[in-house]
């Protein structure tokens, strides 16, 4: 032990001394205590309580004309609800998949032809495309050029993906529950 | 910073102050004696500009936000309240929106030069990174200030530029929500904006003060880019250089004042005197000015990870300068093919901003995409290629020589001798 205190408690021997204990205990609490602190500070971030519980929205879709596009808003976002004409849905399911950048039949995307439920955000940096625009008489972004087609579809511009469908339910014939 | 001070203040309280805080002789070493190349231009004083203006947008930024509202139901109103209601507030807002252009003018000017001079070349590349993560955290700090009035500009900027992170693979969406703190750009997205804008200037003047420090380690560059050799290469910075910087940040900031009180909102956005609404974009969404070349490059590539990735490179690029130019002579004077390249090189940045402000349609989709294309060709190809095919001309012996011409220096025989002897550790 005299030998331990002269050398300021290392063993010469080369063993465990109570030094190296306590330089691994602290660092392990140190380690720790970062983590705790660390995680409630990024997670505080995070959508908080009141924005989690503003998490669906209901719609009354008897007004909405053959051919008219409503927004509403669900989340801070815009949603398309869109009442198609025949037409419309007939060019929505025709269209071919091999010319889809994000291939998806229309029947995957809708839960009833004539009502056509997506969220309005474009899937390349977030604006709200214009409606009725474009060739395909879909949508077209007036930010980067991404155009859309009448099934919320992406077929030009820089977009990568169709427009999101939310999860959304009839609750009955003419009112949907989005969220 | 240059090395121990010799200062020793005859001022018997500063004495006794000095020898327990020597930050007097901290100054004076570094802003009062401390040598500077004789020949430095004008070009030179825009680091002083910075300066300025950095604590110019700090003041009126900390009066602005005694006024401000940043919740987002009034932040749209509290703005037009200090443009009507508070003394003066129609003076300081407008300041500190010019004086983010100014900035950023002060800056494009500032690093434009440091790559004409070859600046960023060692001993200097420490030096030139913190330059980098400065405008890193200048053009951060701007972004999120033009988000705070809550216009239309102010939502739809933040929402595109918050939507580059959701190019991320896999988790790109949850970093997107998370940065939001919702599903969309929202008051949440306003209060910590409001937050970080106000933090990261005093970031900036830490990351200053190293800059300054790296500075002067190796000394300044200079037009010439050869290292001083002797005192006589040199001139103290006061009464030399501050009366240089001075004048040259008078002449800044009655250009600056001309912006202020005359055209305060011809550098801005009339769309962002509307309300912010989530559910209509503008038909035309533009960025402030200074973003507009790396905006444009955004667009340019087809794909929406592909313009993210083109964007950072873009900049993060600049940081490997100091490598990726393979040549020894610093100043562009002695480069006679370098300096072609480069005054085309920031041809295609200015010709990228342009494009960056149109419409992407028609002939500005192939422009975009070709002067993108030669912002990398020049930085990634040309910039390291010259470095070995080009053939520079005869570099002065001295500062002092290419102030005073080579017979203030000595003899023409000697001259030669020198600069035979000189040339090859000029670059050292």
């Amino acid at each position: 032990m005299s030998t331990a205190t002269a050398n300021h408690g290392q063993d010469p021997a080369g063993g465990v001394t109570r030094r190296d204990m306590l330089f691994i205990a602290t660092g392990a609490v140190g380690a720790v205590g970062i983590g705790t602190v660390a995680w409630p500070l990024l997670s505080q971030m995070s959508p908080d309580a009141s924005t989690l519980a503003l998490s669906s929205t209901e719609i009354d879709i008897s007004k909405i004309e053959v051919g008219q596009i409503v927004t509403v808003k669900w989340r801070g976002n815009p949603v398309f609800v869109r009442h198609r004409t025949p037409k419309e849905i007939k060019e929505a399911e025709d269209t071919p998949l091999a010319d889809l950048k994000d291939p998806q039949t229309d029947a995957q995307r809708v839960q009833k032809p004539e009502w056509l439920v997506v969220i309005g955000i474009c899937t390349h940096l977030g604006c709200v495309p214009l409606g009725h625009d474009g060739p395909y008489d879909g949508w077209r972004c007036p930010c980067h050029g991404s155009v859309y087609d009448v099934s919320g579809r992406i077929r030009s511009g820089p977009a990568p993906l169709n427009l999101a469908v939310p999860t959304y339910s009839f609750l009955t014939d003419t009112k949907v529950k989005i969220g | 910073m240059s090395g121990a001070s010799t200062y020793v203040p005859k001022n018997p309280v500063l004495r006794w102050f000095e020898s327990r805080l020597p930050i007097v002789g901290l100054v004076h070493s570094s802003f009062v004696v401390f040598p500077n190349p004789r020949n430095l231009n004008y070009f030179w004083t825009f680091g002083g500009i910075l300066a300025f203006m950095l604590v110019c947008q700090i003041v009126t930024g900390v009066v602005l936000a005694m006024h401000y509202t940043p919740e987002a139901t009034l932040a749209f109103a509290s703005v037009e309240h200090i443009m009507r209601d508070v003394n003066y507030g129609w003076m300081l807002r407008y300041i500190h929106a010019n004086g983010a252009s100014m900035f950023f003018i002060a800056v494009y000017i500032h690093i434009a030069r440091g790559m004409y001079y070859g600046s960023y070349k060692a001993p200097r590349e420490v030096l030139w990174i913190l330059g980098l993560i400065i405008f890193l955290l200048m053009m951060a700090t701007a972004f999120m200030g033009y988000v705070l009035p809550w216009g239309q500009m102010s939502f739809w900027g933040a929402k595109v530029i918050t939507s580059l992170f959701s190019a991320i693979p896999v988790v790109g969406d949850s970093i997107t929500i998370w940065l939001w703190g919702g599903y969309s750009v929202g008051n949440a997205t306003l209060n910590r904006f409001f937050s970080l804008h106000y933090l990261m200037p005093f970031m900036i003047a830490g990351v200053v003060g190293l800059h300054i420090w790296a500075l002067h380690v190796p000394g300044s560059n200079n037009p010439v880019g050869v290292e001083v050799k002797s005192k006589k290469d040199t001139l103290p910075f006061h009464p030399y250089f501050t009366v240089k910087d001075g004048l040259a940040l008078s002449c800044f900031m009655v250009f600056f004042a001309y912006f202020v009180f005359f055209i305060p909102n011809y550098l801005g956005h009339s769309d962002n005197y509307i309300e912010a609404n989530p559910l209509v974009t503008p038909a035309h969404i533009v960025p402030e000015w200074y973003f507009l070349p790396y905006y444009a490059m955004l667009r340019a590539v087809p794909s929406k990870l592909g313009g993210v990735c083109a964007l950072f490179g873009s900049i993060l690029l600049l940081a490997f300068m100091p490598w990726l130019d393979t040549s020894r002579i610093r100043s562009s004077n002695f480069r006679p093919v370098y300096r072609v390249f480069l005054f085309i090189f920031f041809a295609d940045v200015i010709c990228l901003g342009y494009v960056g402000s149109q419409e992407p349609i028609g002939l500005f989709i192939p422009a975009s995409e070709i002067l993108t294309a030669w912002y990398f060709i020049h930085l990634l190809i040309i910039t390291p290629a010259l470095g070995f095919f080009e053939t520079p001309r005869q570099l002065p012996a001295s500062i002092t020589e290419a102030v005073l011409g080579p017979r203030a220096v000595g003899g023409s025989g000697a001259f030669a001798a020198a600069r035979t002897a000189a040339s090859p550790s000029v670059d050292g």
